[in-house]
């Protein structure tokens, strides 16, 4: 017997009290949160953030932004997400309403090489408004060129818009910090997979 | 390693459905770059039991302040399987709606309908090892929303899923049976097609009701199939 899958549906205007409830300011817990690696994190402690751009060029402020990335020696988690904030978690998720420029910014460690890819990055999800269904792309980092011109998803895509999925580095006083832009349209817009 | 069947594109909208305005300018319009499903898709977070408090997954309980929630009180009953009908076991869903008179909590929502002093909207819970799932909560209201002239959410729940993986992530809404607005919502009708955006209706079933409590609904969640064995089809 076999079922058809249930349809995706948006997230709507409205997901911030159930979905990113602490950051948005309400009364209930949080499943994720920025902190995709708190203090305790082995590895290369960095930012990750960026705006997300309709086919206008205009800021989206209320967008969701998910990621889920490999530890620092490229292992994906296996063990239960721990909700408290100290240690890895690999799963991220923040709203682009309750920064001052409709930024979303996670704080996690630089994620190694997993066993099936040639090159370090983190899957991004996006979910907002106006998306009946979310779509995956991915972060790759500025600072891993070599590894990146290896890496066979990143060669699947169109060359000129590869660079859609690279962040990148800037090195500043409170630590290393990858600037990842997403286009939901346009010339620039991001690459996104279907995965 | 884990491989999940391809998405099944004809039970999801198109990324650009007119209908429904804000696609036009949010949905991408290139095509989607295909890769083959690897650890990173075919891996997921994980959560511990403890995720699910005591009252997360009864909203009729877990906002109050002062008194009960005004409203029709449901229990939602459902199973979290994959397409094979397989078990989709310790999930956690997350639940957000309307109040019973169509208000969010959220605070940009400008519908000029009361808020609940006793009714939060959110929770969450967890599908156990046979996938099953329940919470409890209260029916919501319809809400106007501005797409079009005079347009109108049917009643609908927001649920939201991981699964076993990362590709398997599914954020969904639940509809009522009878509900005339279902023929008029772009959202609903954002999938073309009628045998699927179906499945996003609920079933009133009167076994599940229960004696002077709660309207019984069922609604069953179908995540991605993986690929059992190479002998499988
Ligand atoms: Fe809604």
């Amino acid at each position: 017997m076999s079922y058809g899958e249930t349809p995706s549906q948006t997230v709507g205007p409205y997901f911030a009290y159930g979905l990113t409830p602490v950051q948005y300011g309400y009364d209930f817990t949080d499943l994720a949160n920025f902190v995709v690696a708190g203090p305790d994190a082995k590895g290369e402690h960095i930012r990750v953030m960026g705006q997300v751009f309709d086919g206008d060029g205009v800021l989206v402020s209320d967008a969701m932004i998910e990621i889920w990335q490999a530890d620092e020696a490229g292992q994906y988690s296996s063990e239960p997400v721990s909700m408290d904030n100290a240690g890895f978690r690999g799963l991220g998720r923040c709203g682009t309403g309750t920064d001052a420029d409709n930024r979303f910014v996670f704080h996690t460690v630089k994620p190694g090489v997993v066993a099936d890819a040639a090159a370090p990055f983190i899957n991004v999800t996006v979910f907002m408004r106006g998306m009946l269904t979310h779509a995956f792309t991915r972060l790759y980092f500025s600072d891993e060129s070599d590894a990146n011109g290896t890496c066979a998803v990143l060669q699947s895509v169109p060359a000129d818009r590869r660079d859609t999925l690279i962040a990148a580095r800037n090195d500043t006083p409170t630590g290393p910090e990858y600037r990842f832009d997403i286009y939901m349209q346009g010339d620039r817009e991001t690459v996104f997979f279907d995965v | 390693m884990t491989g999940f069947k391809p998405r099944d594109w004809n039970s999801h909208a198109p990324y650009i459905a007119p209908g429904y305005k804000s696609t036009l300018l949010r949905g991408p319009t290139k095509p989607l770059v295909a890769i083959k499903p690897g650890l990173s898709e075919g891996t997921g977070p994980v959560f511990a039991r403890a995720v699910v408090r005591d009252l997360d997954w009864d909203l009729t309980k877990n906002g109050c302040v002062n008194g009960a929630p005004i409203g029709e009180r449901i229990v939602v009953h459902g199973r979290v399987m994959d397409g094979d009908g397989r078990p989709v076991p310790n999930t956690v869903i997350e639940v957000w709606q309307a109040n019973a008179s169509g208000r969010y909590v959220h605070k940009v929502d400008q519908h000029n309908a009361p808020l609940d002093p006793n009714f939060r909207g959110s929770g969450r819970c967890m599908s156990d090892e046979n996938g099953n799932y329940v919470f409890y909560t209260i029916k919501p209201g319809a809400y106007p929303w501005g797409n079009h002239f005079n347009a109108w959410r049917p009643n609908h729940i927001h649920l939201s899923l991981f699964g076993p993986g990362f590709a398997t992530r599914l954020v969904t809404q639940m509809y009522f049976p009878g509900d005339p607005l279902l023929d008029l919502d772009p959202i609903f009708l954002g999938t073309p097609d009628e045998d699927a955006r179906n499945r996003l209706v609920a079933k009133f079933l009167i076994d599940k009701t229960e004696e002077g409590f709660a309207l019984g609904y069922q609604f069953d969640i179908v995540l991605r199939g993986r690929f059992a064995t190479p002998m499988e089809d």
